[in-house]
């Protein structure tokens, strides 16, 4: 896989497929990143788990923490993990002894550990990189053309208004998929620099 | 199924828009209202806190606006855009994203004028510091940059004699000072040049020129390339640092490759309040969809215009990068292949009276201050546009006393070209 750009239709079929999500690094603070994510990703209908040994025994909105992926103790679909590039690897080592293996392992935008994404693509696991699947679901869907964001796909078709707790079709015209080809240079450059 | 990229054309017309969810209309609707109710207290606070997407109130977002923001930023290759008021209210919001009190900004010498006195009156007031280089001498650009430097700022198309800037060799400059490119691109619009592809961080439009191009709504704004990173040195705390005034959410972190334009939308237009009208947006948009047919018509009567003109006994000189013999053709074939725009200048042999004369006793072009209508418009920009500058600036921003601008808009050539004859020749 080509991790500086995404075609749209493998970040489609990895948000239309899986059920069950995840989040290691997950924050119950209401200004982080993982915040919203969580929040958003559970109104549209996933079902999230919230992965962190620092607030076992607290909740994040309504789901109990874990401290680590093998306390789950039941299947689940994709790790979306929210923790610097630096701390990717350890993640990937324990989901690769899951018993079933997550589908998907997915890493926040910032991070990104080519090593960690190779070892879990050997083993059948789909991988995404310096991305955020709320972006993404929100892109895909158009919901996030409110905000003056270029979604990049395109539709004739009329939408239902969207209501909180439902699922959104992502499935419009794609226009040229993943990231617009300049900000896709400058991650590359970017990445080849770092 | 591959992903596929749409053309120009279909991306002008469908870019942004869908149905609308409720009615099915499938013109874009007219959101005008003020205020969007919230589902419950949660969802305020979800909204209010930079968490889910949605609408609050008009000075921050529109349904019709952001229409418009998503069709712009798709044309010019962008990540995500915000629409604004009027150009100059584009200005301002992206500096204030960038500069501190203190700070400085490059800026190419040749510029609409009222960019040139917001640049040095306006933005002086604010303790943000123009420095102004020559788009001619790229140097000038490399020895203008200070450690203050936050950014360069050029016009892809100049006014007022539709002069060609070298984008990618000033982004060149931009990158090796680690500042960003903002291009003006009003007067090419994205069917001409798209400068996020020669290297440009943001983009800027006036909203109220071609791409809007009928005359009839101000507007501007502002597209995100995506390209810039913001998180180094602290050097944009705007971006890369926790903001009070969102419980200290980092915008970089959390939105990536389109925090500018959230950054303007949320800390810029919502602080400084020039929001732009839904119904504008509307009419703008409506522009829009006819773009690439408006701006090629622009473009061959500009060509046959300032060929006519060239060939004129009382003509002395014709700025037009179209002309082959022009000192701007060659970056013209480079940048503007399709043609090199509709707004340029002209001097007569007889010099001022001469220019004053010609306005005079044109019957169709109309003698205002705008360009990028769908009408042809005259100007005398040493008395009306660029007249707040002293002598030697207007020589040097192109708009000298014996110089006439015109912007060349969509009627029959033949039509312009027998105006301009009886105006010259009587």
């Amino acid at each position: 896989m080509n991790h500086d750009s995404y075609p749209d239709n493998y970040i489609r079929g990895i948000l239309n497929s899986v059920k069950s999500i995840a989040m290691v690094g997950a924050s119950p603070v209401n200004v982080r990143p993982s915040y919203f994510a969580f929040k958003y990703l559970a109104q549209r209908g996933y079902d999230m788990i919230p992965v962190n040994p620092g607030h076992v025994g607290k909740e994040l909105l309504g789901k109990p923490f874990v401290a680590s992926l093998r306390d789950i103790g039941r299947p689940i679909d994709m790790i979306d993990i929210f923790r610097n590039s630096s701390h990717i690897m350890p993640v990937v080592e324990e989901a690769l002894t899951l018993d079933p293996l997550p589908k998907v392992i997915w890493m926040q935008l910032g991070a990104r550990d080519d090593a960690a994404a190779e070892k879990a693509e050997a083993a059948g696991i789909k991988v995404v990189m310096n991305r955020c699947p709320k972006i993404e679901y929100g892109r895909l869907s158009s919901e996030i053309s409110w905000m003056g964001v270029n979604s990049r796909t395109l539709s004739s078709k009329r939408p239902p208004a969207p209501t909180q707790g439902m699922r959104l079709s992502l499935n419009r015209m794609s226009v040229g998929g993943g990231d617009t080809a300049a900000s896709d240079r400058a991650a590359k450059n970017k990445s080849e620099q770092g | 199924m591959s992903d596929r990229l749409p053309g120009f054309s279909t991306l002008a017309v469908h870019a942004g828009a869908q149905p609308d969810p409720t009615t099915g209309a499938r013109a874009t609707p007219i959101y005008q209202t003020t205020s969007f109710v919230f589902n419950d207290a949660d969802h305020a606070a979800s909204l209010f806190g930079l968490q889910a997407f949605g609408n609050i109130y008009t000075r921050i977002g529109n349904p019709t606006n952001a229409v418009l923001e998503e069709r712009v930023a798709a044309l010019e290759g962008g990540t995500a855009a915000l629409a604004v008021a009027s150009g100059h209210a584009a200005q301002v919001v992206v500096l204030q994203q960038l500069l501190q009190p203190g700070d400085e900004f490059i800026a190419a010498r040749k510029l609409y004028g009222g960019s040139i006195n917001q640049f040095t009156h306006a933005f002086k007031s604010f303790g943000w510091n123009v420095v102004w280089a020559d788009p001619d001498d790229i140097a000038s650009f490399e020895r203008a940059v200070t450690p203050r430097t936050k950014a360069i700022f050029i016009e892809s198309i100049a006014n007022p004699a539709g002069s060609i800037t070298d984008i990618e060799a000033i982004s060149t400059v931009a990158r090796k000072a680690g500042v960003p490119l903002i291009v003006d691109n009003t007067l090419a619009s994205p069917y001409l040049i798209r400068p996020i592809d020669h290297g440009a961080d943001i983009v800027v439009h006036s909203l109220t020129k071609f791409l809007g191009g009928h005359g009839n709504s101000l507007g501007g704004i502002i597209v995100d390339a995506g390209t810039f990173d913001w998180s180094t040195g602290g050097k944009y705390p705007m971006l890369s640092e926790p903001r009070p005034e969102y419980h200290g959410i980092r915008l970089q972190e959390t939105f990536g490759n389109f925090a500018f334009a959230i950054a303007c939308r949320v800390l810029g237009l919502r602080d400084l309040g020039p929001a732009l009208s839904p119904f504008n947006a509307f009419m703008i948009l409506t522009g829009i969809e006819t773009l690439p047919l408006r701006m090629q018509k622009h473009c061959d009567n500009a060509k046959a215009i300032a060929e006519f003109l060239a060939g004129h006994p009382a003509v002395a000189s014709v700025s037009y990068a179209g002309l082959a013999n022009d000192k701007y053709n060659q970056l013209a074939r480079k940048y503007a292949p399709k043609g090199a725009g509709a707004v340029f200048t002209f001097s007569l042999k007889g010099g001022y009276d001469a220019g004053v004369s010609l306005v005079s006793k044109l019957q169709l072009f109309s003698h205002l201050a705008n360009v990028g209508d769908t009408r042809s418009l005259v100007i005398h920009p040493a008395s009306t546009t660029h007249s707040q500058l002293d002598d030697a600036a207007k020589i040097k921003s192109g708009a000298g006393p014996d110089v006439v601008r015109l912007s060349i808009g969509i009627e029959d050539k033949e039509d312009l070209i027998a105006d301009l004859e009886q105006a010259l020749g009587a």
